[in-house]
């Protein structure tokens, strides 16, 4: 994602007159289907508000002819303290770089990203992020590894050890702080991944595509895993993924991105009640919700392919 | 059940091992018995090729009288000197190429040159400059060991895997965290590698330096004994320089694996 790596001055410039904004007027509109959850309608959330996302324009320079292009356009988004939101959408429609913004390695041209009201301006400490591919330090043990985002925090090992051993027994890694990278299986580098990130204690977790890259069952496996560790925790989580199915299982909000730019095409509250267990994906309510989102992911796909 | 397997395993590992060993150790007992086999017989002429038992004599005579002391003293003394300066410039240079594209794009040409250049056919040059002492050998094994590492730390420093700086990042590190947490890491196996190219490189700029321009060490101790037909010197002379290059090489070797045992399969050990 280099690419979208931009100076914010010189890019907020060339924005008006390049702006690429395709056929997206027609789907916006479909909003809120199904309501929010109905212990909220009784009493409104009054949750703070973790992130907030106001305005979010995020453009790309491409180098094929010059322009600047439009990746994610005027996303507008507040994720409440303990909350668990998830994006879909087509591959290649801004998601990721939408969450990379938010971690901070992507820079945008308009609006403003908050955490607790502080505005982001790069990377930190108060946002972790879980990537797709586990990433991990191969010359490091996972005890190490697990340890790392604390270490560049400035904490002495001993002590990141300390807290990080919490996190350890979490993601059942316990027994395996010894082991390099290489020994373990996918599943158990990506919980490392997903340790490491959550030893940094940070106000907000990002989960980009976090077991995409594993097998089917692994994967299966893992968003039980997940579910469960997210309902024990209760981190604010903002994922992004592909798979329909894991997100309506996981989140407490869907939010369906259009593809290019991306921007909000729904908000879809998840309100099967929690504790979760896997096998409410067999229930009439979760394939519903599936149907729902599935159907405005197909709807959009065939605007923006002119079918 | 598995361990039994496993143990089973690394048993047939070892007979292998021990298989090629011998085969190996055998040629080389062949070629000493065949050599001296030429000495004793006469079959070419024993002051040219001397023989197996003569240069073990020739060894025991140098080590009693001092001179292959006195001899290494001064050629460790060239080698260690020009390698550690080697590793103190080449180090930092092949890391600041390999970091930097700035200094790459200036300097890496400059630096293309100076490796193409036979550094021994400046030997002249250097004993005008620095003298037939000691000084001028320095230079010849710092100039010899130095390219090798430069490359090898350039090549580590553009192997850095991105994903890793793009997590490293995510996590706030600032350069010098990434430096010190990813790229240092990543340079560790080609550092040694570098080492072991460079040691190599070292040893033959030592002997030939001395060969070259010398009144001490154990190239001019080679050179002098071959000049004076003392064939069985010359042999134990090469002998010496050759186990010295076989430890060396042996040692970085271990300290490359000691560095390399977080990869798969470098954990056999």
């Amino acid at each position: 994602m280099k690419e979208a790596i931009l100076e914010r001055s010189s890019v907020a410039s060339l924005l008006p007159s390049t702006l690429v904004t395709p056929a997206n007027g027609k789907a916006v509109s479909a909003v809120k289907l199904n309501g929010s959850r109905p212990e909220l309608l009784k009493s409104p959330d009054k949750r703070p508000v973790k992130l907030s996302i106001k305005d979010l324009v995020i453009g790309y320079l491409d180098k094929q002819n010059g322009n600047t292009m439009v990746a994610v356009d005027k996303v507008n988004l507040d994720i409440r303290e303990g909350e668990f939101v998830t994006i879909v959408g087509l591959s290649g429609c801004g998601k990721s770089t939408f969450l990379n913004a938010i971690a901070g390695l992507v820079k945008h041209q308009q609006g403003q990203i908050r955490v607790n009201d502080r505005i982001v301006s790069g990377p930190g400490t108060d946002r972790a992020m879980v990537f797709q591919k586990a990433s991990l330090l191969p010359w490091r043990k996972v005890g190490r590894n697990i340890t790392y985002g604390l270490e560049l925090g400035g904490m002495k090992q001993s002590e990141a050890r300390k807290k990080a051993s919490y996190y350890v027994n979490l993601v059942r890694l316990n027994g395996f702080e010894n082991h390099y990278p290489h020994q373990l299986s996918g599943g158990m580098q990506q919980r490392v991944n997903l340790a490491r990130a959550l030893a940094c204690d940070p106000e907000v977790l990002l989960l980009d595509e976090p077991f995409a890259a594993l097998d089917a069952i692994t994967r299966e496996l893992m968003q039980g895993e997940l579910l469960e560790l997210c309902e024990k925790v209760g981190k604010t989580v903002l994922m992004v993924t592909h798979q329909i199915d894991e997100a309506v299982l996981l989140s407490d909000r869907v939010i369906v991105f259009a593809a290019c730019p991306a921007h909000v095409l729904a908000d879809i509250a998840i309100s099967i009640p929690r504790p979760r267990k896997s096998h409410v994906k067999d229930s009439e309510e979760f394939r519903g919700l599936m149907n729902q989102i599935w159907a405005i992911i197909e709807d959009n796909a065939n605007i923006g392919s002119g079918i | 059940m598995r361990k039994a397997t496993v143990l089973q395993k690394s048993n047939v590992a070892k007979k292998e091992k021990i298989a090629t060993l011998l085969l190996g150790s055998s040629v080389i007992v062949l070629f000493l018995i065949g050599w001296e086999l030429l000495f004793q017989f006469r079959v070419v002429n024993p002051l040219f090729i001397s023989a197996p038992s003569r240069v073990v004599l020739a060894l025991i005579a140098i080590i009693g009288d001092g001179s292959l002391a006195e001899n290494l003293a001064i050629s460790a003394k060239e080698f260690l000197f020009g390698y550690g300066a080697a590793i103190l410039v080449g180090f930092p240079v092949g890391i600041l190429l390999g970091w930097f594209k700035l200094i790459r794009d200036a300097f890496g040409p400059f630096i293309a040159a100076m490796q193409a250049t036979p550094r021994i056919a400046l030997m002249p040059l250097f004993i005008i400059w620095f003298g037939l002492g000691i000084t001028s050998k320095i230079v010849v094994v710092l100039l010899s060991a130095i390219f090798p590492l430069i490359v090898n730390l350039q090549v580590a420093m553009s192997t850095i895997d991105n994903d890793l700086v793009h997590v490293s990042r995510a996590y706030g590190a600032s350069r010098w965290q990434i430096f010190r947490s990813i790229a240092l890491p990543t340079s560790l196996p080609f550092l040694v590698t570098g080492l072991r190219l460079a040691a190599g490189r070292g040893l033959l700029g030592v002997i030939v330096a001395e060969v070259f321009g010398g009144a001490e060490g154990i190239g001019y101790m080679i050179q002098y004994a071959g000049s004076t037909f003392q064939t069985d010197k010359v042999f134990a002379g090469v002998l010496v320089v050759a186990l010295t290059g076989i430890t060396l090489d042996f040692t970085l070797d271990r300290l490359g694996r000691h560095f390399d045992r977080w990869r798969g399969d470098a954990a056999v050990h």
